[in-house]
Order: structure tokens, then sequence, then C-alpha cells
């Protein structure tokens, strides 16, 4: 007889940080599959790892005697982590004191011990989220831009590029990165590029936003020669600070990540588009990441309405800078959605259709996975499938004909 | 209209949940003060696993008739769900987001019969 009660099944209750990845990101692969994208060509060109976890592997790659003297003696006395580094514990906000447990620790379990445990929680991620490709960056070492001791910036940034090109990137085709850029030590860039600059896991070079030098300062023109003459681009990835003077009044981690993370690249932008360094590198391709879109369209009106005003500070120009702006590239994420007239507008402002590029941030509390692109309702499916892969594509020459492993 | 056998009203303590899945739809049933609250475990934010985040009361800030503001602390009444993707907040009993009341959860019917509870969908 039928009781017209239905069968179901039983979840687990509390995703936690002990939660596979696979798991907390299950409605996200099933949702592809509902939506029939899940086949598309899926670029994410921000993610991170958990570097400070193998702090004790990443020092042994330092080159600096003395400075791996100095590591070992704080592991001895402090375990590890974070010694040398200039880790900020306002960093542990991020998790909104425990309620977004993918953020600060996880803790799932990992078997496979034939790769690094990063190479499997990477898999799990791209797996979940339908990935191709996957563009790795560290993830407390995007603080080392202020770290008060250039050098050690620079010692630190060879030893991390070193170990994530020999333990991770090696392991999985789909991973590549933007290696890091300690710009404060212009020389060990040079070294960095051309030690990294052919490797095929290095798409490109990443500068941390959060320093407080002129990237435009003739100092560091060399570098950006450098990389324009091999076609490698150039990202800022933006990041937080609690440190700098303006910052000290926001006394909530809200108020700061809200404003640092998008300050950081107004600056560096302010300068880049003023200073005429489209105009002296047409050919580098520079992309801007991890502050959302909303600042951009502000960028170009307040900047267009100053330069119209005031050509002779700016004579390298040649054209407007939002149209300067319009040449280049941007991560979505995390894109802000709360008013979708404002965010269609940035859209065309920014020319997404061919510059913009989905990154998802994983494991990061504001994540965006692949349908925060796909569910957008101003976008035709080209559009979609550009922003979410095809820019990548052609921006970083990957070659699509591996398929996806899941 | 199906109705979905969640469990055993005497298997929820107070703040208890169970998250249930009926082929691609996952409903959370909550109880809570005494009462059962079923939500779409689907956050209205990104589609997230809403109902499969931490219980936690809602914070309140203390502000005092001078109007400056005596610190932080947990309301005695309202008790919240928190979507562990991003962090968005519900009320479990009204599915509500506490700043924004077009952030809603879909609510399903919770019926309890011979100590046995059910959502209807
Ligand atoms: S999906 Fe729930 S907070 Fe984003």
């Amino acid at each position: 007889m039928d009781s017209g009660v239905e069968q179901t099944r039983e979840l687990p209750q509390e995703i936690t940080t002990k939660t596979d990845t696979r798991d907390i990101l299950a409605r996200e692969t099933q949702y592809q599959i509902d939506k029939g994208f899940r086949d598309w060509t899926i670029v994410d060109v921000d993610a991170h790892h958990s570097e400070m976890s193998s702090w004790r592997e990443v020092v042994e790659y330092l080159d600096d005697p003395i400075l791996k003297h100095y590591a070992h003696e704080f592991q001895a006395r402090t375990g590890g982590a974070p010694g040398l580094s200039n880790h900020m514990p306002g960093l542990r906000y991020q998790d909104a004191g425990g309620r977004i447990p993918h953020q600060t620790h996880i803790g799932e379990k990992v078997e496979d011990d034939s790769v690094h445990r990063d190479v499997t929680l990477m898999r799990r991620s791209m797996d979940a989220m339908g990935l191709d490709h996957q563009i790795l960056f560290p993830g407390n070492l995007l603080q080392l831009g202020t770290h008060p001791q250039p050098r050690v910036e620079a010692q630190l940034a060879l030893a991390y590029n070193r170990w994530v090109c020999e333990r991770i990137l090696p392991m999985d085709d789909r991973v590549k990165t933007l290696l890091y850029l300690p710009i404060s030590e212009p020389d060990m860039c040079m070294k960095i590029i051309k030690e990294f600059g052919e490797n095929p896991n290095v798409s490109g070079f990443m500068i941390t936003a959060v320093r407080y030098k002129p990237v435009h300062h003739n100092q560091f023109i060399p570098i950006y020669r450098e990389l324009e003459e091999r076609g490698l681009p150039l990202a800022f990835h933006a990041g937080l600070t609690w440190g700098d003077d303006w910052m000290k009044q926001l006394d909530l981690f809200i108020s700061m990540h809200a404003i640092s993370f998008v300050l950081c690249n107004i600056v560096h932008m302010t300068n880049w588009i003023i200073h005429g360094m489209q105009e002296r590198f047409p050919k580098l391709d520079v992309i801007w990441i991890e502050s959302g879109l909303a600042w951009l369209a502000f960028l170009m009106q307040r900047l267009d309405s100053e330069y119209l005003m005031r050509p002779s500070e700016a004579p390298l120009l040649k054209k407007l800078p939002s149209e300067y702006m319009a040449d280049m590239f941007y991560t979505c994420q995390p894109i802000e959605t709360s008013n979708m007239a404002l965010t269609e507008e940035t859209f065309k402002a920014v020319k997404a259709e061919t510059q913009l590029l989905y990154a998802s941030d994983w494991p990061h509390w504001d994540f965006n996975p692949p349908s925060t692109i796909y569910d957008l309702p101003f976008l035709d499916e080209q559009a979609k499938r550009n922003i979410l892969g095809e820019n990548a594509v052609k921006l970083f020459g990957i070659d699509t004909k591996k398929p996806k492993t899941a | 209209m199906a109705e979905l056998f969640v469990g055993r009203e005497d298997e929820f303590e107070d703040r208890g949940r169970k998250v249930i899945a009926h082929g691609d739809l996952e409903i959370g049933v909550f109880f809570v003060d005494g009462g059962f609250y079923a939500y779409e475990n689907k956050c209205v934010h990104q589609g997230g696993p809403v109902c499969q985040g931490r219980i936690l009361n809602r914070v309140v800030e203390m502000i005092s008739d001078d109007k400056t503001s005596q610190g932080l602390a947990w309301s005695e009444d309202d008790v919240h769900i928190v979507c562990p993707w991003h962090g968005y907040e519900f009320n479990l009993k009204t599915g509500v987001h506490p700043g924004y009341k077009n952030a809603r959860l879909r609510p399903f019917d919770v019926k309890l019969k011979d100590g046995e509870v059910y959502v209807v969908t």
C-alpha cells in the first residue's frame, strides 16, 4: 500500500573544517550538471594554497644560510610557521569567528601520500568546480610586500618560488602559477624571471599589491621591460592590511577588508595609468586580481575627469585613462551583485566580454564558484564562456586539448 | 504534494537538526525553542548548503540611552543559521537575513504525526 511518504536519505548535519572539499562544493557540482555547463572550459585565475602549512619545507629552500639558521631556530622554539614571515594576526578574522569553515583550516582527510597534500586538495576543488586549469597563489605570503626586511622578503620569495615549482606544480598539469616578484629588490626579480621564465608551469609573474613603493619608479622599469620582451603577463594581486594609517581607523575586519583590498589596487592603477605605463609597455599584458569589480567604474570616471582638466600632468597619455583601463585584464572575484544594474554597467565599462577572467579565490571565505558568472542575467552564452575560460585560454596560451579529469 | 520522513521527534535536541535529501531536493529541518522549522538547503546568495552551517545566536550591539556603544553581546532570542560558503546568516524561525529582508530561505511546512517528523514538499 502506498503510504504517501517518500524515501529520503540523510546528509551530514554540519560542514566543518574536516569536511571533504568535494562535499563542501557538492552543490556547485550538481548545479553545473543540472544547468549543462559542466563541460565548458573553465579556468580559475586565482586560487590559493596554504604555504604556511608547509613552512618547514619552504624554508629548506632558503639560499641564505643565516636566514635558514634563524628559520630552524624559530621552528625549534615555536613550532615552525610563521617564523621569518610577517604573518598578520588580524588575518585570523577571515573565517568570521569560525562561521566559514573552509577559510582558515582545511583539516580533511587525505590518504594519497604519493603527492603533496596541497596537490590533492587542489585536485578536489578543481574536480568539484569543474575547472580545467587553476592559477595557484600562496596565502599569507601575499603580505610579504610590507615585510620590514626587504632582503628577507626577497629570500623568502625565491625559496617559495623554488619550492612551489619543484614540489607542487609538476604534480598536476592543470595547475599553473604567476610567480611572486619581490619588487623591493629588483635584482632578485630579474634573477627570478631568468630562473623561472621558461618554466612551463609559470604562466607569468605577480606583484603583491599591499606595498608602499610607487609602481612606476624607474627602479622597476627593467622588470616590466623583461616581462614584455618575454611575452609574460604581469599581475597585481591585491590584499589586505591593517597596518597603514588609513586602515588603522577601521576597527572591524569587515571594514578593513572591504577598503584595503581595493585601495592598494586603486593606488597602483592610478600610478600605472597616469605615468603612462600602458604607453611605455603596450605589449605587456597586465592583470588586476582580487578587488572585485565595483572599483573600476568609479576609478575610470574619476581619472578621466581629472585627466581632462590636467593633461599637462600626464603627458604620456594619448587617450583617456578609462580607455587604458579597458585594455587590461581583471579577475571577477569577489564579485559585487547587490545592485545588478551597476554590475552590468561595470561589465560594459571594462569590456568584460574580452577582458574579464573568472577567479574562484578558493578556499577563501569570499570565493566565487563558476556558477556566479553563469547565473549573471545580462550575459549571453558566449560572454559567459569567454569570462569563465576562453579569455584566460587566449591570455595564457593554455592548451585546452587535455581533458579535465572529472 | 509529498510528505518526506525526517526522523522521530525525540531524536531532535534543542537546536538540533537533520538535513535530508529527496532526489536533488535537500531540506534542513531544525528544532528551536520547542518548534520545528524547515528550509531548502540552498542559500539565496550563491546556492551554498546553508542548512549545514553553524547554528549561532545573532550578535547584537548594546547601545545605551545616550547612544554610546556598550559593546557586543549574543541575542537571547534570535537563533541564526550561518551559511558555510560565505557567511550569510538567517533567523532560524523566519528564514530571513537580519539586514536584508529580500534574502530569505525557501521554507517548507513541517508535520508531526505519532511522534514522527515530516516535511511537506
Ligand atoms: S552561498 Fe550562502 S553565503 Fe554565499
